[in-house]
């Protein structure tokens, strides 16, 4: 019996030991409680795959991932019900002040890249590179091209065919600002799918179409839509996962985010719930078809979390939206 | 009097409306066939135990449906528990008690009308009632009332947050008008002379209710029932708005758990650029028609149970 006392206790200690060594893995195991996050459905599959390597490791904290929108978790977000907001779009001034009211800091964690892709159909052999320009006179309201003609004099006078995201999208909204500008309009002789599916498989069947969605849609596609360069003043660039994160692939590369309640942030499971976000985003964002934020930036992104530095940085003193590149904007 | 037309037009006729009625069948069932082929083409080689018993990931091959599996049974049964009871009582209250009174006119109005109320105003109410508890109990859950432990199966937690008694509640709500409904229609087919008869052996009003007439109505209200729960299962607009994660690792323990449902999990995977997850929301859908099966199976089983022959 004594004897049995004895080797429990040696191999108590053995096992606690050895759980001092594997350092974090073990205290992943031994976190307890909950993460509640929400938001984007184009941040959803890197949480989720976040979420899923988490939740191997740290088998007993509950992790929840919702699909609300980055308009709808910003709600939960300040109305306190969520510890953190997954956003294809940086927060807006009104959903700042809506935290506030609320008495709720956040830290700002931008976690990969998204290259909006304008394709064309394989078929289309004269459509190769787009400037911006160009882009908004094809989706603008004002001076839209009926034609491929009406793009660019050397073009065939074929009928343009236009597809476009759901209005209600991040990606639209997105797509909006960098053609048009915040107040111009979209064209509204256009096919819109909130489905992006839909949308290649609208472009793949028509050879004057045209369309635009995120680049994982067009990384899985690839042999049935070509994707065109972009033009944005530095000579045409084709959207490449090397591209877009070193942010040659301008203005359509868009920074993803999660914005963490900073109180949540006190809670040792959700501190090591974006620890490890930000740990294996790298490699994540590319298995699931997104791009990876480069180091130098990724960097800056841990000391900012390290320090729980509050507030937005694409708001500036004045309250108006800052634009640009993330590695501009992001300090 | 008018000179009958000659036997081969009205014949003619007589064939025409037939088939006329054969083709319209059949467009319904052909279209459904297809529907169901090419789902079970699809997502056919999906099914296995694994798909059923593990959760959601990022690679195909690895994912499964146990969770929204497990919140879509949890909220469906608390929303059949609940709005069954609720509108086949509301439903006798105004055929066999209440007297034709402005009262009853005004709600009898507003039942129809709420049948026709797009289910995301209901997700609206059930956030701001059941989720939120209109911001009785402060904004923050860390506030929240609480009764019992969280781990144990009798927890119960005010406000309710975005648990599966919230989900289940706004559900009810969303087809509340519908059970109300075809549960009055049932009602009002049962011949009077049944409930004068009953009357007039001594019987009183509860007794003509319990023993004559909802008996008698029974085959009608479970045909409103499985209507109504087919209506439930495929619901995501509501619970979206109430809160319905899709990632999660658990499944429900108590009224108060964290919840994924069906339809969401299968819209979620039916939109990934990656063909093969298209083919999981084939295998989703699957799973869905059959807990819808056995949900309907039970109101089958409750029909020939309860059942009387009306002679």
């Amino acid at each position: 019996m004594k004897t049995a006392r004895i080797a429990a206790c040696a191999a108590l200690f053995g096992a606690s030991t050895l759980m001092l060594a594997a350092g974090q893995e073990a205290n992943l195991a031994d976190l307890r409680g909950a993460v509640k996050i929400d938001g984007s459905s184009t941040v959803y599959p890197i949480t989720e795959a976040v979420a899923e390597e988490f939740g191997n490791a740290a088998e007993r904290v509950r992790v929840t991932v919702g699909v609300s929108g980055t308009g709808g978790g910003f709600k939960r977000f300040s109305a306190g019900e969520i510890d953190i907001a997954d956003a294809s779009r940086p927060i807006k001034k009104s959903e700042v002040e809506l935290a506030e009211k609320s008495k709720i800091e956040f830290i700002e964690v931008p976690v990969a890249y998204d290259g909006l892709t304008i394709v064309v159909n394989p078929k289309n052999d004269w459509c190769t590179s787009l400037t911006v320009e160009q882009v908004k006179k094809i989706y603008g309201a004002e001076a839209s091209a009926k034609t491929w003609k009406d793009v660019n004099p050397a073009w065939p006078a074929n009928p343009i065919k236009i597809y476009s995201p759901g209005t209600d999208s991040g990606t639209f909204d997105y797509f909006k600002e960098v053609v048009i500008g915040k107040d111009g309009a979209i064209r509204s002789d256009i096919s819109v799918s909130e489905d992006d599916n839909v949308l290649v498989r609208g472009v793949a069947g028509d050879q004057n179409a045209i369309g635009f969605f995120g680049c994982a849609y067009y990384f899985e596609n690839k042999s049935r839509v070509r994707s065109v360069a972009i033009d944005g003043g530095k000579g045409p660039v084709v959207p490449t996962v090397e591209s877009i994160e070193d942010g040659s692939y301008a203005p359509f590369s868009r920074p993803l985010f999660i914005y963490v309640n900073k109180a949540s942030a006190a809670r040792p499971e959700v501190a090591a719930f974006v620890d490890f976000y930000l740990k294996n985003v790298s490699k994540l964002a590319g298995e699931v078809g997104y791009v990876r934020i480069p180091e130098s930036i990724l960097s800056r992104v841990r000391a900012n979390w390290e320090a729980r530095r509050t507030g937005t940085q694409f708001i500036d003193a004045k309250g108006e939206a800052v634009h640009g590149a993330l590695a501009d904007v992001y300090k | 009097m008018a000179t009958p037309r000659p036997a081969a037009t009205r014949v003619f006729q007589n064939r025409a409306f037939l088939w006329l009625c054969l083709v319209a069948t059949n467009v319904a069932v052909v279209v459904l066939a297809v529907l169901l082929l090419s789902i079970f083409w699809q997502g056919f080689g999906e099914l296995d135990w694994d798909f059923v018993t593990k959760s959601a990931s990022r690679k195909a091959e690895d994912a499964g449906i146990k969770a929204p599996l497990w919140g879509s049974i949890w909220v469906c049964a608390i929303c059949a528990l609940t709005a069954l009871p609720l509108g086949v009582g509301t439903a006798i209250y105004l055929e066999e008690f209440a007297r034709r009174t402005r009262f009853t006119r005004i709600v009898q109005t507003n039942i129809l009308n709420l049948a026709g109320v797009p289910s995301i105003v209901y997700g609206i109410l059930g956030l701001t009632a059941f989720v939120r508890m209109f911001g009785a109990f402060g904004s923050n859950l860390e506030n929240a009332v609480e009764f019992g432990s969280p781990e144990s199966l009798f927890y119960l937690r005010l406000p309710f947050g975005s648990s599966v008694l919230a989900a289940g509640l706004t559900l009810m709500l969303v087809i509340l008008p519908i059970v109300i409904i075809s549960t009055q229609e049932a009602l009002r087919a049962i011949p009077s002379s049944l409930r004068s008869g009953a009357m007039a052996l001594g019987a009183t009003p509860w007794q003509t209710v319990w023993g004559i007439t909802l008996p008698a109505a029974v085959p009608g209200i479970m045909t409103g029932a499985i209507l109504a729960m087919s209506r439930a299962i495929g619901e995501s607009a509501p619970l979206l708005v109430v809160g319905s994660a899709l990632f999660l690792r658990f499944t429900p323990e108590n009224l108060m758990s964290e919840y994924s449902v069906l339809p969401l999990q299968i819209f979620n995977w039916a939109q990934r650029p990656q063909a093969e997850f298209h083919a999981l929301a084939a295998g989703g859908i699957i799973i869905q028609l059959a807990v819808l099966l056995t949900f309907n199976g039970v109101a089958v089983l409750i029909r020939q149970k309860l059942q009387k022959p009306l002679l």
